[in-house]
């Protein structure tokens, strides 16, 4: 795109400038639609599953609800407590919204369709993905009140606790894609199983990594069965307690961000990324992205299948499961990953 | 042109949020403060190329030890008058350490400018993999050359991590909360509840 803008006869600074805000701007304002759309697909699979109907009364089957409910939070006044603390009060919300969309920067959605090509993505979504408690932890103790505090404390716990496992599954990832570029990992699934199947999952090593990915991102997310710090039967509605009208509103699109970052990350890392399931040429027809976005709705549908039939953890089985059953794994594939690929690819 | 306002910026960013931590009245406060500075510490490593030292700092400080400084610091309940009280007592150490901390920067600034010590050239020629990422050549430099170095490091760690669990851990006997999570798992509805029919007004013994 820089160059594109180059020929407009800018300078190549300007150029760049100019085309990385565009570049934003064309991944945040669709992400912002998509995360009002899927947050109507998730109602509408939790009223499937429960035998309901789910949003069907604004616009055509209900399809403008989520617009309908953001223009009400809108309207909304913002109610700030008394004894809250102002600044970090309405600075949280702004953080969480902020570091979900930062992630979104080195995601490809097609072959070269990435605003960041740099070469440690991954680290860089786990850096930034370290950042998304913070929104939770100030939220909650700005708010000054018990509940959100609880929360923010279990927020924390939680999410430094899986961030580890989850530190580890990359690494057995970058391990077989020798890179940390998201697009370099994406290349290295082509034909990775027997040829024919585009994914790192099509792997006896990677396969139970994937699982582990699955549920940690569930719980790095706080998404059920994991949503501890929002137990409303123990902590009424946790760190957002507090909350009204649009500060509120930015938590929920931050988290859905998060859970879409995950789904994408999934598809990624995992499943060949924008390339078709299978290595056959007739596939290449449909464009990269459109894979992409088909694979990243596929593991949404599976997370909110998950959040409509399981039942949430308790926190002590929260940690266990953390600390001592996906750490040990994670790190028994690390070694047996590396030893395997030294045996076979950079063996003698 | 943007590399110099980025530097101004998070430079300018770096020195006032450092300021910040130690003059803020709330030390949930002065924490945060600290984050921002170690964030944009990582852009200035970013500027410079350290694009690997950069998103360690960020992982390792603000996503780990900095969440764990937030934890502990919210959970304390600090009397500032109290905490204020030990100003003029402690004054004269913690200016002691400020002059020697600028004796130091004073004299890495000569030695620099002295030009003795040979660390490296600016271009990358200098680096193991000469064109390839900053990643593998960190990583070539402490699997080869640095192996024991990095290893003792790693001991180190682990020996500091298993002291503070072996100091802080206690036996407890007889305490309740002890799970069998396997027995938990195993446990079907059958053998969970059973109907007990007391005499009435009699109870249950549980």
């Amino acid at each position: 795109m820089t160059a594109f803008f180059e020929s407009l006869g800018m300078n190549y600074e300007w150029a760049w400038f100019i085309a990385t805000i565009c570049g934003i701007l064309l991944i945040a304002l669709p992400l912002m639609l998509a995360v009002a759309m899927i947050i109507y697909v998730d109602r509408k699979v939790w009223a499937a599953m429960a035998l309901r109907r789910g949003p069907n009364v604004v616009g055509p089957f209900g399809l403008l609800q989520s617009f309908a409910d953001g223009l009400k939070v809108f309207l909304q006044e913002t109610i700030i407590p008394s004894a809250a603390n102002k600044g970090l009060f309405l600075l949280a919300p702004i953080i969480t919204f902020t570091v979900a969309l930062m992630a979104w920067a080195v995601i490809p959605f097609s072959s070269g369709a990435v605003l960041a090509d740099i070469n440690v993505g991954l680290l860089y979504v786990l850096a930034i993905s370290s950042l998304g408690v913070y929104g939770v932890v100030i939220a909650g103790w700005a708010s000054n009140s018990k509940y959100p505090f609880f929360s923010a404390l279990r927020g924390a716990a939680q999410m430094i606790s899986y961030e580890v496992s989850i530190g580890f599954i990359l690494i057995c990832v970058i391990l077989y894609a020798g890179g940390n570029n998201l697009n370099g990992i994406v290349e290295s699934q082509r034909g990775f199983g027997l040829g024919i199947v585009n994914g790192f999952f099509f792997n006896l090593l990677l396969f139970p990594m994937w699982v582990l990915f699955l549920i940690s991102g569930m719980a790095e997310t706080a998404r059920a069965p994991f949503d501890l710090t929002e137990a409303e039967s123990e902590l009424v509605a946790g760190y957002q307690t507090e909350y009204s009208s649009m500060a509120f509103a930015l938590f929920w699109l931050g988290e859905y961000a998060n859970v879409l970052l995950m789904c994408a990350l999934n598809t990624t890392l995992f499943f060949g990324g924008w390339l078709p399931p299978l290595e056959w040429a007739p596939l290449y027809i449909v464009p990269g992205f459109i894979w992409f976005l088909l694979k990243t709705f596929f593991f949404f549908f599976v997370f909110s299948w998950v959040k409509a039939t399981v039942p949430r953890f308790r926190y002590d089985q929260l940690m266990r499961l953390g600390w001592k059953i996906f750490l040990p794994m994670s790190l028994l594939f690390v070694v047996l990953t590396s030893g395997w690929l030294m045996i076979t690819r950079y063996g003698a | 042109m943007i590399h110099i306002i980025a530097f101004y910026l998070f430079a300018a960013m770096v020195v006032a949020s450092g300021a910040f931590t130690i003059t803020a009245r709330n030390p949930v406060h002065s924490v945060l403060w600290l984050i921002l500075a170690f964030f944009n510490a990582a852009g200035l490593m970013v500027l410079v190329g350290a694009e690997f030292i950069a998103m360690l700092l960020v992982i390792v400080y603000v996503g780990a030890v900095a969440v764990l400084f937030l934890f502990v610091v919210m959970m304390l309940d600090i009397d500032f008058s109290e905490l204020r009280a030990g100003f003029v007592k402690n004054f004269p150490l913690g200016l002691s350490i400020a002059i020697i901390l600028a004796a130091e920067l004073f004299i890495g600034l000569v030695a620099y400018s002295g030009g003795k010590l040979e660390l490296g050239t600016p271009d990358g020629s200098a680096a193991p993999l000469v064109g390839e990422s900053n990643i593998e050549n960190i990583g070539a430099l402490l699997y080869t050359r640095y192996l024991f170095l990095f290893e003792s490091a790693g001991i180190i760690l682990l020996v500091a991590m298993i002291g503070a669990i072996v100091l802080t851990h206690r036996e407890r006997g007889n305490v309740r909360g002890h799970q069998n999570i396997s027995k938990q798992v195993r446990r079907r509805p059958d053998e969970a509840t059973y109907n007990a029919r007391p005499e009435i007004g009699a109870g249950v013994d549980l």
